[in-house]
């Protein structure tokens, strides 16, 4: 299927003005500025980068009462994304029951160790607020919750606080509490002031928790540890399915040392260690850029992003990595690549064929509607749509180095816009989160979750590429998709009429 | 009596609220009311005239007791005092801690549901302070009181005060049907006081209902935890809130939906009294003043 780039851009604009138009002009003036065309870059990129488009929207701006959005909140951000996986502490969710219950366990960061022994990530704490709690103040209850954790899981390294949006409302003062019980119990507790109701996207609960984790976890105690120069962390890696072994096993391949991993199969000592690393690679740009910069002004640890998705970008990465540490690593990075060569031409002569041409459009969160896009891309794929729910302008910046002009570009997308989109544009594939599965698929279009991995996964490193390659596969190829028309109906009648 | 008549008295912290209300409700009490106040105070001192003793059994102390207020009684937070007067507090959490206005929602919830409101023929609402949030003005919204009554003084903060709790009274007066009954002047003895809170009263679309004189027998009463109707029932001071008793009793629906006044046209209010004065008078006097030292060293 040949590219006709301009007619592909013109139908992709006139699309948005018929999804704007039904909405009441206040609304649509709103909305328009979230929802572009990337173009073609005006100036050629600083040297090594390569910019194929400019996708220009406004971003991070609170969204309109009324529609539904596929966001979350801050305490999201902070207890379900950065703290969350951090195994050898306890994460209280201080507050009414429903935000820890309804949050549980839904981003399958792996760990290793014995939960409820020594490591902790799927349990479930919460204050449970009352009535009475509101009225009197939470901080009695949360000191006698911090003194039976104590009891119960003496083995825990520390506790941290997510504040949930009452407790923000009555003003209780969790900073004093954690005072006072870490001199109590000598072990650390991070109070995390993620109430929901703060900013406008779960953004602001990954800064929020980056902050907490600078204030609270950083430079608070003497910490004895050997370093070599080949120390580095992995930043922004949660460990969904397995993908931050993935890549950790990349690394130390090329001869580097993973001292850290933030915060997929995390321990706090991993997190106190890390200005001890020569180098921060950071994965998940969105959610911890900000304690890369603390890292970077206080301690001089430098950071650099890359990218584990797909062969070329994990050949780039590997690259990229080894050049800051000399030619001997170099090496190792050429020999790895060489290494899994083989394994990448199998999997592309199993794979591509089945899949070459086909289109994908994603929304997903701050980081993957970009960096998954070469992953696609290497078997053959093209992305013809792809947005954020959360990220700010620099993320839009960096998805031109991703995706072609012409792709269709929308920030914090409505339920209403993507069902639309998708409807006009009918892709092969839609890659997205678990509310928006379903109605994808009975629209009759191959559907995967791109947060959790469909329950799949690793899909970071060489490894993970064969899983997602064989998924995407699945998802497209599955023989479902002949039987979408009931036997009733003429074989030869379109989709487009029976999703009618 | 025919309907229940639902009344609160609001004003700024320190006027006076819980002596003049409860002094007014034991005139009430005299003229054969049947009578239910219910403290809105995290303090709990708006029954302790009445009771002669300051309420412990708050809803709300006994509810944390409890575990909630489900598994309370009418019987266990209902108190009688001076002559049958029902008595009950909603009470709280200590300064600084906790949502007291939520707890002012549990209480009043409580109460209503549990019959407390039953048999009397009226409910009278002290609550603290300003209208500070929600929960405070819990007794002005979903048809609650229908009269507020608000205590102030000629002091400038207490004048602030019962115009931000008109702004209250406003917000609700469509959609609820709470009305002002009036001010309730506390003398303090400042200038020209009685004109100030007659000319805020028209101000506000509403009248100044009563002005109690400033009177020494009210702390002599106080320190007894008793009324002064209680304490030294002929003289001229209970006279005084017998009057202002039969004026509310007498103002059964005729409040009126308050006009709130901008804060510029409050001090312009303060100006034209000459309570306030301007920048250039006040120039103008440290001027003289300094005049005048200046004359004396020489």
């Amino acid at each position: 299927m040949s590219r006709d780039t301009e007619n592909d851009a013109a139908f992709r604009e006139k699309l948005i003005e018929e999804v704007l138009s039904a909405y009441p002009d206040k609304f649509a003036k709103r909305r328009r500025k979230h929802l572009a065309v990337s173009k073609a870059p005006e100036e050629t990129a600083a040297e090594g980068e390569s910019v194929l488009s400019e996708c220009d929207v406004k971003s991070n701006i609170k969204s309109i009462p009324g529609v539904m959005t596929i966001r979350g909140c801050a305490y999201a951000g902070s207890k379900g994304v950065v703290w969350g996986p951090v195994k050898d502490l306890v994460h209280i969710s201080h507050g009414p029951v429903g935000c820890g219950h309804y949050s549980g366990s839904q981003r399958r960061n792996y760990y290793n160790g014995t939960t409820g022994v020594d490591a902790f990530v799927t349990l479930h704490v919460t204050s449970d607020f009352q009535e009475r709690d509101i009225v009197f103040g939470g901080d009695k209850k949360l000191e006698k919750i911090i003194d039976e954790l104590e009891v119960m899981f003496p083995l825990s390294k520390g506790i941290t606080i997510q504040s949930e949006c009452p407790v923000g409302l009555i003003g209780d003062d969790i900073e004093a509490v954690a005072k006072k019980k870490n001199k109590e119990i000598n072990k650390t507790i991070i109070p995390v002031r993620c109430e929901g109701f703060r900013g406008v996207s779960q953004s602001l609960g990954h800064h929020i928790a980056n902050d907490t984790i600078r204030d609270w976890v950083l430079d608070k105690k003497a910490i004895e540890f050997e370093t070599t120069p080949y120390d580095v962390n992995i930043i922004g890696d949660y460990n969904i399915g397995g993908d931050a072994w993935a890549s950790r096993r990349l690394l130390e391949e090329i001869g580097l040392r993973v001292i850290g991993m933030w915060s997929g199969d995390a321990t706090l000592a991993e997190m106190e260690r890390a200005p001890k690393a020569k180098l921060n690679l950071i994965h998940c740009y969105r959610s911890m850029n900000y304690i890369c910069r603390h890292m970077e002004e206080k301690h001089g640890v430098h950071w650099l992003e890359y990218n584990f998705f797909g062969p070329s970008q994990i050949a780039a990465s590997l690259r990229k990595i080894a050049k800051q540490f000399g030619p001997e690593i170099e090496a190792n990075a050429e020999k790895v690549i060489a290494k899994y060569q083989p394994m990448v031409d199998a999997v592309l002569a199993k794979y591509k064929p089945r899949l070459e041409g086909k289109s994908v459009m994603l929304y997903v969160g701050g980081l993957r509607p970009r960096h998954v896009v070469d992953a696609y891309t290497d078997l053959g794929m093209e992305i013809v749509g792809t947005g954020y729910e959360f990220a700010h302008n620099d993320d839009y910046q960096r998805t031109g180095h991703y995706v072609n002009a012409g792709t269709l570009i929308y920030d914090d997308v409505t339920g209403y816009e993507l069902e639309k989109f998708v409807e006009k544009i009918r892709p092969d594939l839609v890659g997205s989160g678990i509310k928006e599965k379903y109605p994808v698929q009975k629209m009759g279009i191959p559907f995967r979750q791109m947060h959790s991995w469909d329950y799949s996964g690793p899909y970071h490193g060489y490894d993970g590429f064969a899983i997602f390659a064989r998924d995407m596969d699945l998802a497209i190829n599955n023989p479902v998709w002949g039987l979408f028309d009931p036997p009733w109906k003429k074989a030869d009648q379109k989709f487009l009429e029976a999703a009618e | 009596m025919a309907s229940l008549r639902q009344i609160a008295f609001y004003g700024k912290g320190g006027i006076g609220k819980s002596t003049t209300s409860q002094n007014t409700l034991a005139a009430l009490v005299e003229m054969g009311q049947k009578i239910l106040i219910v403290g809105c105070d995290p303090k709990a001192d708006s029954t302790r005239l009445i009771l002669n003793t300051k309420l412990q059994d708050t809803v709300l102390s006994l509810a944390a007791e409890a575990g909630s207020v489900e598994d309370l009684e009418l019987e266990d937070v209902l108190k009688i005092g001076y002559k049958g007067i029902k008595c009950t507090e909603s009470g709280g959490p200590e300064p600084g801690v906790g949502c007291a206005g939520r707890g002012v929602i549990t209480a009043i919830n409580f109460l209503e549901e549990n019959g407390a409101y039953d048999d009397v023929d009226y409910v009278s609402y002290d609550v603290l302070g300003d209208v500070v949030c929600g929960g405070f003005a819990m007794p002005i919204r979903e048809n609650k009181a229908q009269e507020i009554y608000i205590v102030m003084s000629g002091e400038m903060m207490a004048l602030y005060a019962a115009n931000n709790i008109s702004k209250g009274i406003l917000k609700y007066a469509h959609s609820g049907g709470v009305r002002l009954g009036g001010l309730i002047c506390n003398e303090r003895q400042t200038d020209r006081e009685l004109d100030l809170a007659e000319a805020l009263a028209k101000r506000l679309n509403t009248q100044m209902i009563h002005f109690v004189p400033r009177d020494n027998i009210v702390q002599h009463a106080e320190l007894r935890r008793q009324t002064v109707i209680q304490y030294s029932p002929n003289c001229q001071q209970a006279k005084e809130y017998r009057t202002l008793a039969e004026k509310i009793h007498a103002n059964c629906g005729k409040g009126t939906i308050p006009t709130p006044v901008s804060m510029d046209e409050l001090e312009q209010m303060l100006l034209d009294f000459g309570i306030m004065k301007t920048e250039e008078q006040q120039l103008a006097e440290l001027a003289a003043k300094e005049a005048a030292k200046a004359a004396a060293a020489r």
